[in-house]
Formats: structure tokens, C-alpha cells, sequence
């Protein structure tokens, strides 16, 4: 129970002795984050975070309260409420046209079957419709044709008024899981196993659609859990016994798949205890998302990094937390954030590998070939096999621990922070306190000469 | 009637230096070992040890017509407070000095009689003889059975300290002024009911002589008069006389306050004043007109009580009659509000000198930090004065202008300002229905006032001090003294006067002879003699209009004197004080070099500029430009030394040398407050009238502070978290030692607002990363029983943001610290012994880091580039330049002036509307260490 007191020095250690996973200890000079801020105001699980603008984002969850907050100070700005049950979906509707001053719009479902427009500029709420037959669980806004999909057990189509435009058949009980806006008009909607391709075409009533199913793919075993699109000629689905398909966008054909994250096969070292431990949540896709090159994937308590071009995983995390991956997102400086059910948030960067052979092999971080103390030769071997192509791996430079429990999602601000929600009925925005301290003294300076306090001496 | 062979007036600012400079040049642990036959009480240094009283008390005399001087009564009540003192004696000697007797009674050559509304006069008294020096404070009460209405009562705050009496004239003037304002204010209300009371009983007489001539007039048609109908006309003639000069005497004791309502602008109350005085006056004025008409419904209406009996016109002589005592004299409520000031300047006062004194400037000095005193100042001196704390000072940054606050400051119309309003709400408040109001108010108008006070005095004393050479050395009671010092003192209850040539320059320059006479009178404050008494009687504050008409000068006009040089920045000394300087340190310094030179300015006032410490430091002077600005320490040390030098050679060489004299010092300083006054045994430390509470507070935390850092050697990194704002935990089974801890502690926790320090003396359940937000000490239960699992991973959770002091096992788990500043803090080997003195050593250490923290927060060019092109690199590395070279910090210290500094930051950016700052968590990531006994 002591053991952080008895142990001495790093605290730690102990972890990382019982269990595999990698742990960076209280040095950590390459994170960033270095004040935050809690902000308060939910009542229950916060499950989703949403941007609206450049220092705005919007929180939601399990509470039914939709909260605007400013990124910056943390402020609150509005509270909205207007849904009794806990929200499903949320997604921001800003108004793309050039003709008025841009005004911010989220849209929020919820499990009182009710969709909410709501104003973000004066924290109003504009509509609500309250026609649906049952939960929505996902909006997507297509603001190429100026019209929102809500998701449920059928696939509606509304217009910027909240005129249904046009809605499918009752598509199963479970409902649409997500949905995904592809090239030409087309939507992949991930009902169950099973991937439906579903395109709009225009009426022949003015800014009237139709919407017509397409395509029913069902490649994968189990329900679809995540999907997201990569670029216009790709998007990837992932399941929940962790199969990943690559699917061609535009004629919507399978282009590869990988379902072996958790096979031991290419892991021999640790293939026992994987097996033991083995079960379906640990391998579910929970979470994906990509940039041009790679598609980083939540897969149980890893991460994984496939690469589209080379058509496999080129790094991995296999226990990069405690417990299940929430959700990933891949920073613009080849850094990825990863939150977990364990509460943590943690900050890696995708690194080549320096194939230099003197150098001995860090211990404490797996990569994908795994690289450890126990089989020097399969290492050597393995190295030796892929001589010619550049090895990465994940190094964790960094972990945010601040949440009493899960953290369920987070958004990346820039330089502004990072904001996190949770379980615990929190957000916490991590900050750079650097920056934060040099925009302070800015501040203060700001308001010294307002009050015409500073006088330079010249 | 002044019959003492030396009256003699005296300035205050030379007073004080003198004082100075005639304590014993040799520092203190040179000094002799404690008298050895001192016996239980007697104080060694004491220069009268034959006081017949055991501590000061407040005596309140008369000068009965009947019987002479008399006294009346002691505050506190106690008849062992005074003791074998005489007290009839001493009344005798204090009302024998009254200037005003003079003039008491009816001013030749008047037709009717006249009210003198005199002004208090102030003296300073010394009885050698008795060892009693007092402050009289006379004043004349109002009563319509007195020689020519007047009754003259003197108030002295008696005390066998003449220094204390001396140095702390201005004040004791102040808050007697206080009291017999208010004093005044009752008897003038309980005059006028006299008054009317006498106008009701003269209007029946005469409606019944009236009548009964009448009568006479009908029953006698003989045409003549007989002698019985002359007497009843005379009668009725006098009668008539009589009211009309009773008239004119309510009229005139009603336009007192009335004159005072016109100055509206200075009484906050004013709506209210105003309107109790409509109503008085629509109840009242009626009264006086009908008073033409015998109709008398009127009055008993507003008087049901009082009914008029026949008088007659001849009043009684004055022998066979007893005169109304104190409280007869003074409307009750008035009276009761005199006696709770009383017992405060009591309270204020008491103890020794040093320890007010001290007190007083370290206020005083406070209230110019404006920016930094939430740091670590404790909350009762904030608390104390919410009225003060709204209007400028202690919420600091979340004012809106530190050069309005610091004009505020200065200016000196503020002391009328309080003053007015003190007026204003004793005299106009409905008294029943505000009691309560009052009560908690008066107090802390008269705190905030004296300060107030304290701190203008002192400007003009720095000023008047410039211009005078500071070498000269005068003893105490032979005291050369000014003309202007008189006027300020006397003035003090009104005047703001700014020390102008004709006045100030006209010394009386006398020496007071050591005279056969016991009694010596230091100083007489005559405020008014000068005026004619015609003017005095129908304007009896025309004096104070004066001051009252430029007040809003009042405080920038001494300003020029103060700062010859650059007149715009005049009015914030305290900003350009800090930011000027600031900015000369920035400008110049662009390289660390440069960098060096400007330093020592930074402890100056604003009239060096450039920069080089001219005056050698003085005992008491000295001191304020240190706290004000910067380094205390420097100032004294260097001349041309670099500060850091300074601070190292301090640091390694005389460390423990200047350490222990600091001790020795302050320790023998403690005891002597604690041992020499009068009032010692009673009241050791005496203390802010406010808050015993805290004074106990301290006293105990910095005694547990002090066996914390003997008994654990690991205190430094455990006090370095609690500096640079890292949460600290106390984990413990009982919770009592670990409160114990936290109490202990908590005298190290810089606050993170005006609020209540961050610190939450004892939790049981698991903490969460909000508590860390909100709480920088905290007690927490180590559960013994399986219930309490859970706390022990959540702190190893969350173990990067906390420090962890388990009180049980005696273990400390924090990041390392090898800086400097917390070695001096807190020295295991230090030999103070007392709670309260080292909880003063380590508030002066702290505010040191406060100063130094406030450099660097407002040095504009340590922040933000000095041009555009300027990379972010440079500023960076000019930054940790200025905190090493220029503060002479190393390794972790510059954590602990970056996390001040980031405290003041937000303080000041906080906009003052918000009630909060939204509190932020601030950490790194460093590695944590295990420290065991």
C-alpha cells in the first residue's frame, strides 16, 4: 500500500514492473502542458467535446446540458438546456455562406428523441424537432449541399430550416452507428456488421433531395464501431473484433484490411499472455483516425499505426494504457494523443527508428516487431529482415493525469490547450504554462498602459 | 493659567528621528544582559520606573466649577490600573494646562450670551515626579446650568512611556479628536433638548404670567399699578428676555451641525444626514415659531413626555445646585459610542512603543504594496478594514488604476474623508435602528483613519526631512520644535496642510530647561487662539473649510517637494515608483550588465533617479524605501555593490552572523514589548484592537513553524513546495497533529487572492485534481480502517502535483530543492525562540521574496520583446538573467519568485467585477525525492 513510500525515487517503477505497460515517470521535459484549468458545470458523464470556432467548443453528456466554453480563460459562456435525457450525438452547423456574418450553430441529439438547434453566438435554442421514432445516435452536417443527416434507426435528411427533406425505410432497431459523408453525393452509414452506401439525388422540386440506397457491404464479422474518411478516394471502418478495412471511396470496393492487430503470430514473445487475456473488447476498434499517410487506430489498449501506402502497421503501442483506448487524435507535429478508460491522457511521437546497431534497444517500449529483452535474436533476425524499410515506433513523451476516471474524449486546441472530458462530470483544459504565463504578462501590460500606467522611459 | 515655565511646542518628524537616534547606538546583542534585580514587572529600561500605575489608562477630568478638578473616570475601569496613582492630583495638573479656559464664558461686550464652539486643544504633559506622562485632550461640553454654559473636560491618555506618549501624538490626537467629536456631537443634541425643554418651561411661565397680570389688570380698574403688578411685569419682561436669548442659543447649537451638513460632499451619509435633519428641522422649526403663540400641542406631540413646569426667571445660583455629570451632559447614545472609542485607543495603545511604532510603519509601509500583500500578509490586516480594502490597497490588481489608488493614498483629503463620514455617521444615523450598523463600522473608520493618518504624516515627513539635514541630534524632551509640526498636529483632526514656508520654516526653537517643577508640559496644541471669537462662534469650522475648500490638492501639493523633478509623476509615487523604476531597470537594460546599475534605484524613492543611494541608511528611514520598492537588505549593504553580491556575501559569509544578531534582536525586541511597558504583564502583546485572535494565531503558528523546522530536516523542499505553489500534503492518522502540521505550514502558503489562504487543515476523503486546484496545504486522514483504501492511490495518482509529508512515518516525498532563500526562512539552527518573532522573520523574508516577485512581474521588457523583430529566445534568456544576476536567485528559488509572480499576474488581470480568478493548477514535471528523519 506504502509503496510509493517506501520505494523511494520514482514512484513509478512499481508500475511498470507489474504490468507492460510503458510509463515516462514525472520527468517530462517534452510536455507541454503545464497548468490546467478544471473547468465544472456538468453534472454526469461528459461524453462529447465539440469546436465551434477558434477559442469556443462545446461540451455534452449523459446530463442533457449542452455547455459553451470559452478555450482561453475557460469561461463558461452559456448553459443550454433543452434535453431531458442524455445526449447522443452533437455536432456543429456553421452557415458556410458568404452572405451574412458567420453565425455558429450546433445541432444536439438526444435520447428524448429530440434534435436541438442551438445558437452559439446568444446561447439560444433556434429549433427543435421532435419527430424522430427513436434515438438519433449520429448527425453529420453535408455542408456541401447545405443539408444535415440524422442518423437513428432510419437515415433522415434535413435542410438548414429543419425541413425533413426526405428520410429511408427503418433500417434496423440498433440504428445507425455512424455515418460518413463520401464523394458524389454519397453517405456510408455503419448499421450493425454492416456498411450501407446510401446517395442523395436531387428532386425535381427545388432544394429537394432523394435518398437512395446504394450498396450493403458486409465484409466485416462484427458491429462497425468506428468509421471515418480519410481522403476523397478512401475511408476506413473498424470493428469490434478488430478488423480494419480500407474501403476504396468512390467504388466503395474493399482495398485492404488488417485484422490481426492482436495476433500473436507477429508478437511470438508475449503470445501467451495476449491469449490469455484475449477477448473481444481488447481487440475492438474503438476509435480511428487518420491523417494523409497513416491511419492510427484505437485498438483496445493500444495504438496502432497503419500506413496506407505500405498497406501495414508500421508502429504500435499494444498496452498504451491501462484499459481501453478511447479516442485518438494525431497532432500536427507527428505527435498523437491518446485517452483511455484509465482515466489518463497520453502524449506520443511517431519516431523512425535509428537502426544503429551499437545502439542498444531502449527497454520499456514495444514496438510492433517486439523488440525485447526476451528474444535478442528474433530481434536481430528481424532486423535484419527489414533492413530496407524505415521503422517507427511510438515514444511516449508525455501523460496528462488529471481525471478521476475515464476520459471519454478530448479536443485539441492548438496552442490554446487541450481539452479533455471525462467520466468524473469534469473538463480539464490543459494548458501551456509557458505561454500561458507570457500571455498574462501581456495582459498585464495591456492593462497597465489602459490605465496609462506604463510609461516607458525613454 | 498656564503657569508651566516650559511650554513648548514640538514638531513631530524631527521628534521622531530623534528618538532614533538617542536609542542606544549599540546593537542589541552587544547590549548588557537583563537588569538581574529586576523584580516581577519592572522593566530595565524603563527611564521611570516609579510609576504608580501598572499600564496605561485613559483618565477623563473636569474642572467642576463647584469643586475644581476632579476626575471622573478611568478607562479601562479598574481601580488597579491605577493604582496608588493620585488622581486628583493629576487631574489637577492636566486641567491647569488647558489654553481654551481663557476664554470660556461670556465674551465681554455681547448683548446676549454666546456659545463658544471651541475647538479641542491638545497637550502633551510630563509629570516626572509621578512618572506619568500624559496626552490632554480638552474639550468644553455644553450645559445650560453652567458658567457661561460651558463646562471644560479634558480626556488624557496617561502613560508612564513619554516616548510612547510623544511619538505617537499624531495618532493619540487623532483618536481623541475622534472621541470628542463624537462626545460634542451628543452634548450638542443633548444642549438643544435642554434648550428646548427650558424655551417650553419659559413659554408656560410666561403664558401663566401673562394671565395672571391679566387677571390683575381686570380686578385692579384703579388706573395705577400696584407694586405686585410691577413685579409680575418685570417678571414677564425677564421671561421674555430670557426666552429670546434661549433662542438665540438653540439657534445657535442647531447650526452646528447644520453648517456640517453643507459640506456635503465629504459625508457619505449624506442622504441620510440630510434627511434626519429635514425631519428634525420640520419637527423643530415649528417649535421655535410657535413658541410666538402659546399653543403647545405641537410640542407635546414631538416631547409627550415632557411636560412644562413654572420657572422662575431668576435661575438658581450655581452653589446650591448639583451640576448633571458626564453622561446627563451627553446624549446616551453618543455617550456609549465616546466611551467604545475610549476603550479603544485604549486597547490600540497599550504596550510598548516600540511594538506600536513598529507596527504602525510596517502598516503604514503595507498598505504602499498594494500589488503584493494578498501574498502573504494574513488576512486579519486585510480583514480588518473592508471599507478600506473597497477602496483601494489591499485588493490591489483588481482595482482598476494603481496611480489612483496610490493618489488616494497619498492625498491626505482622505483623512477628511473618513473623518466626515466618521462625523456623519455618529451624528446623522437614526440612532436606534443602526446601532448595530454602527458599531461594526466605527471601529474600522477609526482604524482606517489613523493609518490613514499615520501614512501622510509620514510623507510629509520624508519630505520635510529632505530639506532638513538629517545628521542633527536632539534629545528627546529637548526637543527643538517647529511651528509647522504644531499646525500639523493640531491640524490633523482637519487640516491636510501641506507644510508651506511661512509656516514651516518659523521654528520656536526652545529648550526645555530641567526645571524644579515636576510638571513639564512637551507641547500645547492651542488650535484656535488666533482666531477672533466672533468668527469662532457663528463659524466654528470655518477653520476647517479652509483646508476642506483646496482639499483636492490637499494631496498632490506636497508632491513637488517630494519630486521636484518630474512633476507628471507626482501623483503615484508607489507606481512610478515601481514601474518607472522597473522601466529604467529595463530600458538599460537590454544586456546583464547594463542591467547592474539601475538596481540600487529600485529601493529608492522617486526623487533619486539617479540612482545611487545618497543618504546613509537611517534606523527608521531607511526602512521605507526598502519595503516600498525592494530589498531591505541592500539598501543597508550596498553602495556600489550588485545586489547579488550583496545577497551572497550575505548569504555565505555573514550569514549566520547577521542570522543570529536578527534573532537575538528580535527576540529581545519581543521581550521587551513583553516586559517593559506598563502594561506588560496583562498584556503582553498589545496588539491590533481587532483581532487578538489572529495575533494568537500567529504567535502559534510560528511557534509550531518553528519546532516543524527543528524536529524535521527535511522542512526546506517541504516549505520550497508550499512556496512555489506545489500542494502539500500532511498525511496522518490523528488530527490533531497533522492540523497541528498544517497550521504550522500554512504561515508559508502564499494566497492566491484577498480570500482566505489556500489551505484545508484536514480531509478524509480521496483528493481530487480540483483540490489541488483550490487548496495548496492540505491535512489529510490516512484511514485505518479498509474504507479509506482508496485515498492512498489517488494521492499516488496524482503524485506529480503534490508533496507529500507523512506525519507518521516522518517521511517527505518532494521534488529536490537546492536554492537559498528557504535555507534563511527556515534554519534549524536559528535561534529565535518565540512564536510571534519568528512568524516575524519569516513574514519579512517573504515579503523580501514579494518585492522581488513584483520586479519581475512588472518589468515589461523580461515579458514581452522589446521590438517586433526581437525572437522569443532573447526575452527568455534576458528573463532568467534578470532572475539570477539581478535577484541573485539560484536553482529553485526562481521557481518560487515565477510562481508569485504568476499570483500577481492573475491578481492584477483580475477584472473587479469577477469574484474570483478562476483558480488554475500550475505544475511541472519533476522528479520527486524521498526524505526520512
Amino acid at each position: 500500500m506504502l509503496r510509493w513510500l517506501i520505494g523511494g525515487g520514482r514512484e513509478p517503477q512499481g508500475l511498470a514492473e507489474k504490468s507492460s505497460i510503458q510509463t515516462i515517470g514525472e520527468e517530462q521535459i517534452q510536455n507541454p502542458y503545464t497548468e490546467l484549468l478544471v473547468l465544472k458545470g456538468h453534472q454526469d458523464i461528459v461524453r462529447f467535446l465539440v469546436q465551434i470556432d477558434d477559442c469556443r467548443f462545446a461540451s455534452a453528456g449523459d446530463d442533457g446540458i449542452v455547455f459553451l466554453w470559452n478555450a482561453q480563460t475557460g469561461e463558461k459562456l452559456f448553459e443550454l438546456h433543452g434535453h431531458t435525457h442524455k445526449i447522443t450525438a452533437i455536432t456543429p452547423f456553421s452557415s458556410s455562406d458568404a452572405s451574412e456574418e458567420e453565425n455558429h450553430l450546433i445541432l444536439t441529439a438526444s435520447a428524448d428523441r429530440t434534435v436541438i438547434v442551438w445558437d452559439c453566438t446568444s446561447g439560444r435554442q433556434v429549433q427543435k424537432v421532435s419527430c424522430f421514432h427513436s434515438t438519433v445516435k449520429c448527425l453529420t452536417v453535408l455542408q456541401r449541399l447545405d443539408v444535415w443527416l440524422s442518423g437513428g434507426s432510419d437515415l433522415c435528411v434535413w435542410n438548414r430550416k429543419l425541413d425533413l427533406l426526405c428520410k429511408t425505410s427503418h433500417l434496423s432497431d440498433a440504428g445507425i452507428s455512424a455515418l460518413v459523408e463520401l464523394p458524389k453525393n454519397c453517405i456510408a452509414a455503419a448499421v450493425g456488421k454492416e456498411l450501407i452506401i446510401f446517395r442523395l439525388i436531387a428532386s425535381d422540386e427545388s432544394e429537394g433531395w432523394n435518398i437512395l440506397e446504394v450498396k450493403r457491404l458486409a465484409d466485416h464479422q462484427d458491429n462497425i464501431l468506428s468509421l471515418v474518411s480519410v481522403n476523397d478516394l478512401t475511408f476506413v471502418t473498424g470493428s469490434h473484433v478488430g478488423e480494419l478495412i480500407i474501403w476504396d471511396a468512390l467504388d466503395w470496393t474493399k482495398q485492404a484490411s488488417e485484422c490481426n492487430f492482436w495476433d500473436s503470430s507477429v508478437h511470438p514473445d508475449v503470445q501467451s499472455e495476449i491469449k490469455l487475456s484475449q477477448s473481444p473488447n481488447e481487440t475492438s476498434v474503438q476509435h480511428l483516425t487518420s491523417d494523409e499517410e497513416c491511419v492510427f487506430a484505437a485498438v483496445g489498449k493500444g495504438i496502432y499505426v497503419y500506413n496506407l501506402q505500405m498497406k501495414r502497421v508500421i508502429a504500435s503501442q499494444r498496452t498504451a494504457h491501462d484499459s481501453s483506448v478511447l479516442h485518438i487524435e494525431k497532432l500536427p507535429n507527428r505527435q498523437l494523443i491518446s485517452c483511455s478508460e484509465d482515466g489518463s491522457v497520453r502524449i506520443w511521437e511517431l519516431r523512425e527508428k535509428q537502426q544503429l546497431p551499437a545502439e542498444p534497444v531502449p527497454t520499456g517500449f514495444f514496438n510492433m516487431w517486439g523488440f525485447g529483452r526476451a528474444n535478442k535474436q528474433a530481434n536481430q533476425a528481424a532486423k535484419k529482415m527489414q533492413e530496407n524499410i524505415p521503422m517507427y515506433f511510438l515514444e511516449l513523451v508525455g501523460d496528462l493525469i488529471g481525471h478521476s476516471s475515464a476520459v471519454q474524449m478530448f479536443l485539441y486546441f492548438g496552442e490554446l490547450g487541450l481539452a479533455t472530458c471525462s467520466a468524473d462530470h469534469l473538463i480539464i483544459l490543459w494548458k501551456d504554462g509557458e505561454r500561458e504565463s507570457r500571455l498574462r504578462s501581456l495582459t498585464l501590460f495591456q492593462k497597465l498602459s489602459e490605465n496609462g500606467d506604463l510609461q516607458l522611459k525613454l | 493659567m498656564i503657569s508651566a515655565p516650559d511650554v513648548v511646542a514640538f514638531t513631530r518628524e524631527e521628534e521622531l528621528e530623534d528618538e532614533l537616534c538617542s536609542e542606544p547606538p549599540l546593537p542589541e546583542e552587544y547590549s548588557v544582559p537583563l537588569f538581574p534585580f529586576a523584580s516581577h514587572g519592572t522593566n530595565p529600561w524603563a527611564k521611570v520606573a516609579s510609576s504608580k500605575f501598572t499600564r496605561d489608562f485613559i483618565l477623563i477630568s473636569e474642572f467642576s466649577e463647584q469643586v475644581g478638578p476632579q476626575p471622573l473616570l478611568t478607562i479601562p475601569d479598574d481601580a488597579k490600573v491605577s493604582g496608588t496613582f493620585d488622581l486628583n492630583y493629576f487631574s489637577l495638573r492636566i486641567m491647569s494646562v488647558d489654553y481654551q479656559a481663557s476664554f470660556v464664558g461670556h465674551p465681554p461686550g455681547s448683548a446676549y450670551p454666546k456659545l463658544n464652539f471651541v475647538e479641542d486643544s491638545k497637550v502633551v504633559l510630563g509629570d516626572s515626579k509621578e512618572g506619568a506622562f500624559a496626552y490632554v485632550h480638552h474639550l468644553t461640553l455644553y450645559d445650560l446650568e453652567a458658567r457661561g454654559f460651558v463646562r471644560p473636560f479634558c480626556m488624557a491618555y496617561i502613560s508612564a512611556d513619554e516616548h510612547k506618549i510623544m511619538q505617537q501624538f499624531q495618532e493619540l490626537s487623532a483618536e481623541f479628536s475622534k472621541a470628542s467629536e463624537c462626545l460634542k456631537t451628543g452634548n450638542r443634541k443633548a444642549f438643544a433638548n435642554e434648550l428646548e425643554k427650558k424655551l417650553k418651561d419659559l413659554d408656560y411661565t410666561r403664558t401663566v404670567l401673562h394671565n395672571e397680570t391679566e387677571i390683575q389688570k381686570k380686578a385692579n380698574d384703579k388706573g395705577y399699578y400696584t407694586t405686585q403688578a410691577i413685579e409680575k411685569a418685570n417678571e414677564l419682561a425677564s421671561v421674555e428676555k430670557s426666552i429670546i436669548e434661549h433662542q438665540d442659543l438653540l439657534k445657535q447649537i442647531r447650526s452646528y451641525p447644520y453648517r456640517k451638513l453643507k459640506e456635503s460632499e465629504f459625508h457619505p451619509y449624506e442622504p441620510d444626514c440630510a434627511l434626519d435633519q429635514a425631519s428634525v428641522g420640520c419637527d423643530q422649526d415649528p417649535t421655535t415659531s410657535d413658541l410666538a403663540e402659546p399653543g403647545e400641542a405641537h410640542l407635546c406631540a414631538h416631547v409627550p413626555s415632557y411636560t412644562p413646569k413654572l420657572i422662575k426667571a431668576k435661575s438658581a445660583k450655581c452653589f446650591d445646585k448639583k451640576l448633571k455629570t458626564l453622561e446627563e451632559l451627553c446624549d446616551i447614545y453618543f455617550f456609549t459610542q465616546t466611551l467604545d472609542q475610549l476603550h479603544q485607543i485604549e486597547r490600540t495603545f497599550r504596550g510598548d512603543v516600540c511594538y506600536l511604532l513598529t507596527e504602525q510603519i510596517s502598516r503604514a509601509l503595507l498598505k504602499q504594496q498594494i500589488v503584493t500583500n494578498f501574498l502573504f500578509e494574513d488576512g486579519s490586516f486585510l480583514d480588518e478594514k473592508p471599507p478600506e480594502k473597497q477602496h483601494r490597497g489591499c485588493q490591489g490588481p483588481s482595482q482598476d488604476a494603481i496611480d489612483r489608488k496610490c493618489s488616494e493614498e497619498l492625498s491626505a483629503p482622505k483623512v477628511v474623508i473618513s473623518m466626515g463620514s466618521y462625523k456623519s455617521s455618529v451624528e446623522c444615523v437614526p440612532i436606534k435602528m443602526e446601532q448595530e450598523i454602527e458599531d461594526s463600522q466605527e471601529p474600522k473608520l477609526s482604524e482606517s483613519v489613523t493609518f490613514e493618518h499615520q501614512e501622510n504624516l509620514d510623507y510629509l515627513d520624508a519630505d520635510i526631512k529632505g530639506s532638513i539635514s538629517s545628521g542633527e541630534s536632539i534629545e528627546v524632551l529637548g526637543t527643538e520644535k517647529s511651528a509647522s509640526g504644531l499646525t500639523k498636529s493640531e491640524s490633523q483632526a482637519s487640516l491636510p496642510v501641506s507644510p508651506s514656508p511661512q509656516v514651516g520654516r518659523s521654528k520656536v526653537g526652545s529648550r526645555r530647561t530641567v526645571s524644579e517643577d515636576s510638571i513639564e508640559v512637551l507641547s500645547t496644541c492651542p488650535s484656535e487662539s488666533l482666531i477672533p471669537e466672533d468668527f469662532k462662534a457663528s463659524y466654528p469650522s470655518a477653520i476647517n473649510e479652509e483646508p476642506y475648500a483646496d482639499e483636492e490638492e490637499g494631496g498632490l501639493r506636497f508632491a513637488p517637494q517630494l519630486n521636484p523633478d518630474n512633476t507628471d509623476e507626482q501623483e503615484d509615487v508607489l507606481k512610478q515608483d515601481s514601474l518607472v523604476q522597473v522601466d529604467s531597470a529595463c530600458c538599460i537594460g537590454k544586456e546583464s550588465p547594463n542591467f547592474l546599475e539601475p538596481l540600487p534605484v529600485l529601493g529608492q524613492k522617486p526623487c533619486d533617479e539617479d540612482g545611487v543611494v545618497r543618504i546613509p541608511p537611517q534606523p527608521y528611514w531607511q526602512a521605507e524605501p526598502g519595503l516600498r520598492g525592494t530589498f531591505p537588505s541592500h539598501d543597508g549593504i550596498s553602495g556600489g555593490l550588485l545586489p547579488y553580491e550583496a545577497d551572497s556575501r550575505y548569504l555565505t559569509g555573514s550569514r549566520e552572523v547577521s542570522k543570529s544578531s536578527l534573532d537575538e534582536c528580535s527576540d529581545s525586541t519581543s521581550y521587551i514589548s513583553s516586559a517593559a511597558s506598563t502594561c506588560s504583564e496583562r498584556t503582553p502583546s498589545p496588539a491590533h484592537p481587532a483581532c487578538p485572535a489572529s495575533e494568537r494565531h500567529k504567535r502559534k503558528a510560528g511557534q509550531s513553524a518553528l519546532r516543524f523546522i527543528r524536529q524535521y530536516p527535511f522542512a526546506h523542499p517541504a516549505i520550497y513546495s508550499l512556496l512555489s505553489g506545489r500542494t502539500l500534503v500532511v498525511l496522518g492518522e490523528e488530527e490533531a497533529i497533522v492540523k497541528k502540521l498544517v497550521t504550522a505550514l500554512s504561515i508559508f502558503v502564499p494566497s492566491c487572492g484577498v480570500y482566505a489562504k489556500p489551505v484545508k487543515h484536514w480531509v478524509t476523503s480521496p483528493l481530487h485534481v480540483v483540490d489541488f486546484q483550490k487548496w495548496k496545504l492540505i491535512g489529510l486522514q490516512r484511514m485505518v480502517s479498509p474504507a479509506g483504501v482508496n485515498v492512498l492511490p489517488a494521492l499516488s495518482r496524482y503524485s506529480r502535483y503534490v508533496s507529500i509529508l507523512d506525519a507518521d512515518s516522518k517521511t517527505l516525498r518532494c521534488p529536490l530543492y537546492r536554492g537559498t532563500v528557504v535555507s534563511r526562512l527556515a534554519d534549524h539552527r536559528t535561534q529565535i525562540k518565540r512564536g510571534s518573532t519568528y512568524y516575524m522573520h519569516v513574514q519579512s523574508i517573504l515579503t523580501q521574496l514579494c518585492s522581488k516577485a513584483f520586479l519581475f512581474t512588472f518589468c515589461h521588457h523580461l515579458h514581452l520583446p522589446i521590438n517586433e523583430r526581437e525572437p522569443e529566445e532573447s526575452v527568455v534568456s534576458r528573463r532568467m538573467n534578470f532572475l539570477k544576476l539581478q535577484l541573485g536567485l539560484a536553482n529553485e528559488d526562481l521557481k518560487i519568485v515565477q510562481y508569485l509572480a504568476e499570483l500577481l499576474k492573475l491578481q492584477y488581470i483580475q477584472e473587479p467585477g469577477q469574484g474570483g480568478v478562476n483558480p488554475l493548477l500550475r505544475f511541472d514535471y519533476v522528479p520527486s525525492f524521498l526524505y526520512k528523519i
